[in-house]
């Protein structure tokens, strides 16, 4: 009955990867914001340090008596020697002049007193921060420009770098391992609400069409209208559906009653054997359109409830029993005798008026074909996984080759000459058992007469 | 006996109250519940039959407020509706039966002897033929402190003759009362019936006579 949904994609799943990937990003510019923040701040301090380190060398320049002097002090690569062990050199030149130092330090272009340059470049195979500043000096009534170049090697600073990136690594991976959790779940809450709308609807027995009355987020509100519209409107057409059944059954069997009763009286009446034999044919008839009409609604109604099942707890055996007395009076006009045998209940899942039915039906057939004087056996037993209801009758019993083509529509035994039925009996009672998930085989009875009909149904576990 | 029909559709009414008079039955007939409820104030029935969908109501309202009363006539419902639908409605309600239209009124008959008989039969119902006392609810011919239980079809065909003793019946007739219409027997399968009647009663007053060319009548000497 429910076709195949179409399922592409899924809600939970697209909320938490747009938020898995949002956080994913969010944690890369922060690692490599963390990051580029700390070279920056490493750089700096590096050149502050060289920086005064450099004005430190040139604050020692003076000019004595026409003669540049220079005076290296040990602070001024001391303070470097803090930072780390990096290595540390210098140069000094006096307008190009080299004067000491590292005579093959990189000058990094031409410094103005105002500010000095700074530039990383490689010298001795290793990274160096150098940093080449000037002072302007007067000799001998001429100006002389005094440059000097401190640089550090950047081992020190690259360790440093290294460990806040790790350090921003771990930050990065925290704050996605956060905002991954949280994103699932915001997305968990946010479906929340259409989850729990599901599982109220699904939790609902199958008679169950009133409207969703719990509160439900707007985003949520159209959705559940037109769920509330479509109940309202399957209940209208289910209840039409019923009431035409029942109203149908009711406009056809009162006439044919009154037909039925006044033929009979009739027959009472007239002596003519011809007169007779005509009324009798007219009752068969009246008989075998009541019963196929009657049929035809009991199989409308059974389809119509097979499709909606309503399950409770049964005893099958009391089912038995019951129906058995019901048809009691029936078997009795032809003294057929009716034996129960339901030593002790068995309790299954099912619709009641189906299993009615169908046993109904067995029964009604097992009347019909029984001879006069004939018995017929209804025992209900359990095993460990199923109920079994068994119906035996004492007729001519199943036409072999004939017995799997008895369930199907209007399809009728071979050896049922002048038996009045309309070949539906026993697609209802196929019909009901398949809608309980049980088991029909029908058989001849192997130790003598009459056809021998099983229900095997699943008993709850 | 007595019976009450509750039924709006008048030619059905009719044919029924046709048919339970040939049966020599009482029947007074109330198209609707109002007079059905008159009815049942003034008049003390063996049995009420009641029709389900009625002009001025349910039958089966009518049914429960009948049940809540102390009367405690049987009540068989007739109804039209498919059993599926209605059958646990009705019997859970207080009816002592149904049937479904249409029925073979001798399936009507059988129905109403269960439930009377269920309830306990009134003395009314045996009937003396010479030394032969019949219980045509029990089903029990009672001869010289010997009870013999009669089958389902022997005690239909007892009734017939018990009913007009001396009168005449055609296997013809006697073959209708006893087999559906769709059972295909011959006039001549009543023999075996009318054999075994003849052993129950066999050094009794009351005997059944074959009428050659006509049929058979009990004869009580």
């Amino acid at each position: 009955m429910t076709a195949a949904i179409n399922k592409r994609g899924s809600i939970l799943r697209q909320l938490i990867a747009l938020l898995l990937a949002g956080a994913a990003v969010l944690a890369v510019i922060l690692f490599f914001v963390v990051q580029g923040f700390a070279r920056q701040l490493a750089e700096e301090s590096q050149d502050n340090i060289l920086n005064a380190s450099v004005t430190a060398i040139l604050d020692t320049a003076a000019v004595q008596q026409g003669e540049l002097t220079l005076d290296l002090p040990y602070s001024a690569f001391s303070m470097l020697g803090n930072l780390s062990d990096d290595r540390v050199f210098y140069a000094v030149y006096s307008d190009r002049t080299f004067l000491t130092g590292y005579s093959d330090l990189p000058q990094i272009g031409t410094p103005s007193p105002e500010r000095p340059l700074f530039e990383t470049v490689t010298y001795q195979g290793e990274d160096i921060r150098i940093i080449n500043a000037a002072r302007r000096l007067v000799s001998e009534g001429r100006l002389v420009t005094l440059t000097a170049s401190v640089a550090q090697t950047r081992n020190g600073q690259i360790a440093t770098l290294n460990r806040i990136s790790q350090n921003a690594a771990a930050l990065g991976l925290g704050f996605f391992l956060l905002t991954a959790l949280m994103a699932y779940l915001a997305a968990r809450s946010a479906i929340g609400p259409l989850q729990r709308l599901a599982a109220s609807v699904s939790r609902r027995g199958p008679q169950d069409l009133r409207p969703v009355a719990a509160p439900v987020p707007a985003e949520m509100v159209p959705l559940v209208g037109a769920l509330n519209n479509f109940m309202d409107r399957l209940t209208i057409s289910l209840a039409r559906s019923e009431d035409f059944i029942a109203e149908a059954a009711h406009r056809i069997r009162t006439p044919l009653a009154t037909v039925r009763t006044h033929a009979e009286n009739t027959l009472h009446r007239v002596e003519r054997d011809e007169n007779r034999a005509s009324l009798r044919e007219m009752i068969r008839a009246i008989d075998d359109s009541s019963r196929a009409a009657g049929q035809l609604l009991d199989h409308a109604m059974v389809t119509f409830r097979t499709d909606h099942l309503e399950e409770e707890e049964i005893d099958l055996s009391a089912l038995a029993q019951d129906m058995v007395h019901r048809l009691g009076p029936l078997a009795e006009l032809r003294d057929i005798s009716m034996i129960c045998n339901t030593p002790a209940p068995v309790v299954i899942h099912g619709d009641p008026i189906l299993l009615q039915n169908a046993l109904r039906n067995l029964l009604d057939n097992a009347i019909k074909y029984s001879p006069a004087e004939g018995d017929i056996e209804v025992s209900v037993t359990a095993s460990e996984t199923q109920a079994i209801l068994t119906v035996r009758d004492s007729g001519a019993g199943f036409p072999v080759g004939d017995i799997t083509e008895l369930t199907k529509r209007f399809a009728r035994g071979s050896n049922v000459d002048g038996i009045v039925g309309s070949g539906l009996g026993l697609t209802i009672v196929d019909e009901v058992t398949r809608a309980h998930n049980g088991a029909l085989s029908i058989t001849n009875n192997p130790k003598g007469t009459g056809g021998c009909v099983t229900l095997a149904l699943p008993s709850p576990s | 006996m007595r019976f009450l029909l509750v039924e709006d559709n008048e030619q059905l009414a009719r044919a029924i109250l046709d048919r339970l008079s040939i049966e020599g039955h009482v029947v007074d007939h109330a198209p609707c519940l109002e007079d059905a409820t008159a009815f049942i104030d003034t008049t003390d029935y063996d049995l009420i039959l009641l029709d389900i969908m009625l002009p001025d109501g349910d039958g089966r309202t009518f049914l429960e407020q009948h049940r809540r009363t102390a009367d405690a006539t049987p009540v068989i419902v007739l109804t039209a509706r498919s059993e599926v639908s209605d059958r646990v409605g009705v019997l859970d309600l207080g009816a002592d039966d149904y049937i479904t239209k249409p029925f073979d009124f001798s399936e009507l008959q059988a129905r109403c002897r269960a439930v009377l008989r269920r309830r306990g039969g009134a003395a009314r119902n045996q009937v003396a033929l010479g030394d032969v006392l019949f219980d045509s609810l029990a089903g029990t011919l009672s001869i010289g402190g010997q009870t013999i239980h009669l089958r389902n079809r022997e005690l239909r065909l007892f009734e017939v003759f018990a009913g007009a003793p001396e009168q005449i019946f055609s296997k013809s007739k006697l073959v209708d009362r006893l087999f559906s219409y769709d059972d295909d027997v011959s006039e001549n399968a009543i023999e075996v019936y009318v054999g075994r009647l003849r052993r129950h009663l066999s050094g009794t007053r009351a005997q059944i006579v074959t009428v050659r060319g006509l049929g058979y009548r009990m004869s009580i000497s």
